[in-house]
Order: C-alpha cells, then sequence, then structure tokens
C-alpha cells in the first residue's frame, strides 16, 4: 500500500537522504570531537580554552537555531562565487550537515574527554619517557586507546545525531522525517505515514545499536572496562 | 553586520518570544517550565515502573522507554500535532500539543535516570531498613528515595538543560517561541546572522547558568 509507487520511492530517497547527511556529518562530528576532546586534555592552556570555548558555546545552543545560522545568516557574509556554488548545489544539505556536524562534534568532545581522562596517565608518561613529543603520544597511544574505551557512549551520541538529522527539514532537507510529511499532504494519509518514517527510525537505530554492541565487544581491552558515562 | 535590529525588536523577541507575557500565546519558558516539570513526573512513574517486579509494569515501561529513545522528537511532535486533534475530536492549540509532545518525550530519558538513580542506592540500605522494621513504602521514602534524588540530580539537570533546548522544536508547528519569534522578525528585517547569533546567545546564556548551576549542587553535595 504504502511501500510501493510514489509514497515508497518518497520514502527510500528520505532515507537515503538521512542517511548520507548523518553520515558525512558524523564524519565532521568525529573529526572535530576527537580535536576538541584531545586539546581540552593537553597542558597548554591556550589550546584547552579554545578548545572548552568551542565546546560550551556549540553545546549549549539548539541545533534548530544552528541550522538556521548556518543556512540563513552564513551563506551572505561569504564571497559571491561561492555562495553561487553553493546555491547551485544544494545549499540547504551542506548547511544541514555542517550544523550537524559541528554541533555534534561539541558532544562528541566530551565523550572522548572522559574516555582520554579514564586512561591512567602512566600510559602517557611511558610514551614520553620513550621519546615520544606530545602530539605523537596523543596521536599513537592515547586517541587510539581511548576510541576503544568509549564506544558504548560514542554509539549512543551517534544515534543522537541520526535521530537529529530530522531537524534539518526546517531547512527543507528532503530527509525522511520530510518526507513523511509530504507524503501526509499528497495522500492525506497521517498515520500510515507517520507509521512508516517512524518504523524506519527506528529499524534504523536498533540496527546500528545492535552492530556497535557487537563490535564494543570485539574491540574491548581486556581489564580496562571503563564504562565512562 | 548591523545590529540594531536586534534592540528594534527587542521586546517582541525577549518579551513575547522567550517569557511569554503580554496576553499572547507564546514563550519558550512558559513552554520549558511546565514541560521540565511534568515530563520529570511522569519519568519518577516510568522509572519506578521499569523497577516493578510485576511484567505487567516493567514491560510497558522499558517498551515504552525503548520507543521514545528510538525516534526522532521531531516525529513525536508530528505524531501528537495530527493523531491527538484526531481522538478528540477537536482542534487543539500549539502550545497543548508541543507540551504534550515533549512531556511524552523527555519522561523516557527522565524515567532512565531515575532508574539509574534508584538502582544506585547500595541494596544494603534496603536490607538495613528492612533489618530495622520499614515496609517497603517506607523504606522507598526515608532511605532510598532521598539518597537516589541526591545521586541523580547531575543528570536531571542535563536532561532538564537538553528539555529547554529542544523547545525550539516547537517552532516547526508554528508555536511562537524564541526561535519562532527571530524567523518572524528575519521574515521581515531579512538580517538572519544577527537574529540567530542573538537568539544563540539568550540560549547560551540561560543553559550555561543551569550548567553551573548543576556543577556548584554537585561540589555542595558531594562533601559527603
Amino acid at each position: 500500500m504504502l511501500w510501493s509507487g510514489q509514497s515508497g520511492h518518497w520514502l527510500l530517497q528520505g532515507m537515503l537522504t538521512t542517511l548520507a547527511i548523518s553520515a558525512l556529518g558524523w564524519i565532521l562530528a568525529a573529526a572535530l570531537g576527537v580535536l576538541a576532546g584531545a586539546l581540552r586534555t593537553v597542558p597548554w592552556r591556550p589550546l584547552r580554552a579554545l578548545a572548552t570555548a568551542y565546546v560550551e558555546f556549540f553545546r549549549n545552543v539548539p541545533l534548530l537555531v544552528w541550522m538556521f545560522f548556518w543556512y540563513f545568516g552564513v551563506p551572505p557574509l561569504l564571497p559571491e562565487p561561492v555562495r553561487q556554488w553553493l546555491f547551485d548545489h544544494s545549499a540547504e544539505f551542506w548547511a544541514g550537515m555542517v550544523a550537524l556536524g559541528v554541533y555534534h562534534g561539541a558532544r562528541m568532545s566530551e565523550v572522548i574527554r572522559s574516555g582520554i581522562q579514564a586512561i591512567p596517565r602512566t600510559q602517557f608518561e611511558a610514551a614520553v619517557a620513550m621519546g615520544l613529543t606530545t602530539g605523537q603520544a596523543y596521536r599513537l597511544v592515547i586517541v587510539p586507546i581511548a576510541l576503544r574505551l568509549i564506544v558504548p557512549p560514542a554509539t549512543s551520541e551517534s544515534l543522537n545525531l541520526l535521530k537529529n538529522s530530522s531537524v534539518a527539514l526546517t531547512i527543507s532537507v528532503a530527509e525522511l522525517t520530510f518526507q513523511t510529511r509530504q507524503i501526509e499532504t499528497y495522500t492525506a494519509k497521517a498515520i500510515e505515514a507517520l507509521t512508516a518514517g517512524t518504523v524506519i527510525y527506528l529499524v534504523l537505530c536498533l540496527s546500528i545499536a545492535t552492530i556497535m554492541a557487537r563490535l564494543e565487544r570485539r574491540f574491548a581491552i581486556p581489564g580496562m572496562i571503563a564504562r565512562g558515562r | 553586520m548591523d545590529f540594531s535590529v536586534i534592540t528594534a525588536n527587542f521586546q517582541f523577541l525577549v518579551v513575547q518570544g522567550l517569557l511569554g507575557l503580554g496576553g499572547f500565546t507564546g514563550g519558550t519558558l512558559r513552554l520549558a517550565i511546565p514541560a521540565i516539570g511534568l515530563g520529570f513526573l511522569l519519568g519518577i512513574v516510568i522509572g519506578v515502573a521499569r523497577l516493578a517486579r510485576t511484567p505487567w509494569l516493567h514491560v510497558p515501561a522499558t517498551v515504552y522507554v525503548e520507543f521514545f529513545r528510538g525516534v526522532p522528537l521531531v516525529m513525536v511532535i508530528f505524531w501528537i500535532w495530527f493523531i491527538v486533534p484526531q481522538l478528540l475530536g477537536l482542534p487543539i492549540p500549539e502550545y497543548g500539543v508541543a507540551l504534550t509532545a515533549f512531556v511524552v518525550f523527555e519522561a523516557a530519558y527522565f524515567g532512565e535516570i531515575v532508574r539509574a538513580g534508584i538502582q544506585s542506592v547500595p541494596r544494603g540500605q534496603v536490607e538495613a531498613a528492612t533489618a530495622v522494621g520499614l515496609t517497603g513504602a517506607q523504606t522507598l521514602r526515608f532511605v532510598v528515595l532521598p539518597q537516589a534524588i541526591r545521586n541523580m540530580v547531575p543528570s536531571l539537570v542535563t536532561q532538564m538543560i537538553v528539555l529547554f533546548k529542544d523547545t525550539s522544536l516547537a517552532s516547526i508547528i508554528g508555536y511562537v517561541d524564541l526561535t519562532k519569534a527571530a524567523q518572524i522578525v528575519n521574515n521581515r528585517e531579512i538580517r538572519p546572522f544577527e537574529l540567530y547569533l542573538f537568539v544563540a546567545v539568550v540560549y547560551w546564556i540561560f543553559t550555561y547558568s543551569m550548567s553551573l548551576a548543576a556543577r556548584r549542587f554537585e561540589r555542595r553535595a558531594s562533601t559527603t
């Protein structure tokens, strides 16, 4: 009934857009999160202050406000050719992706910071004793261990990112929730459309959670079960 | 970059968009404060139900929590917006829809915090209370809950901050909160950068103060 024809096609497109914006946003968030989380633990005050300012500012403002800010507020400030290119190539998708990535980067940095702080200081001291600089110690020793420790809270934050991609409908990104509304306005079948969208979100979240739980068991470091939460 | 648009529209943005005063149906705080209160109360019910021994209580509670943790809040808002007026047969204002959606959604998260708080009280306390002669209800009231509440305050305040930020999503169904007020002004004045930056700063002031208060409470409470 709903899964065939026009509506099914829209649902599929919506799901793919959701996955695309979430995946790209996740990559940005992971990069910013690891950088900011690590910088919040280094011994140099200016770097720590910069990372803390980023995290505390972007984390405490609603994502919806960021969506509007990046889509409506920032493009007028960019140079003309960049703005032209953006609006020819689905600016709303990129604005949504940047908003998701920067916001969740601030949230991920807290998770990563707690992972880094769960590692005994002796690991860092041993790395420095072996001749590594601070940067190398972080890159080669601390961060890889931290990433393996934080799989449960990182999964929870990643699922939050996936669910928050729905906020992008406010800037006209044709993701899954947008498409369920589209189907509803087209067919006036609100309950079926909403049910389809809800089921897809539940299936996506449950499958990602299950895969990550299995990954966590495989990558767990024996003897270091720091369930930081 | 012309910030005078904010001073010119300050009364609309803050008094009506943020505070919800002035005989007008909007307001972030007017939505956030009851949502936090009612969401927490429902969350206590859900949390305690999840710890109940009978499956009649803990199975529905678990399904409730797992369901609302797997769907976006935007979807829940649309569900309530479409379904409740159909069920009740009469139109519901955006305030009612938004409040219901937030209470129902956040109760799942508050419920988890309540559950974790109650489970964090050592089992020995319950056993000691029983040994001293307290009934189950008395144990809960005099021994478990006071300790549980002290343990869960940091997570509770964090969740309240999250709920406060989530109230911005009520603007999707047309509720005039701070975000929607900024949108309205922007449609007239076309100054998105200044307006949304101002809105970001206002939200930041509230949420950062809440998190500072939480940290101060945590430091005071951990002296025992």
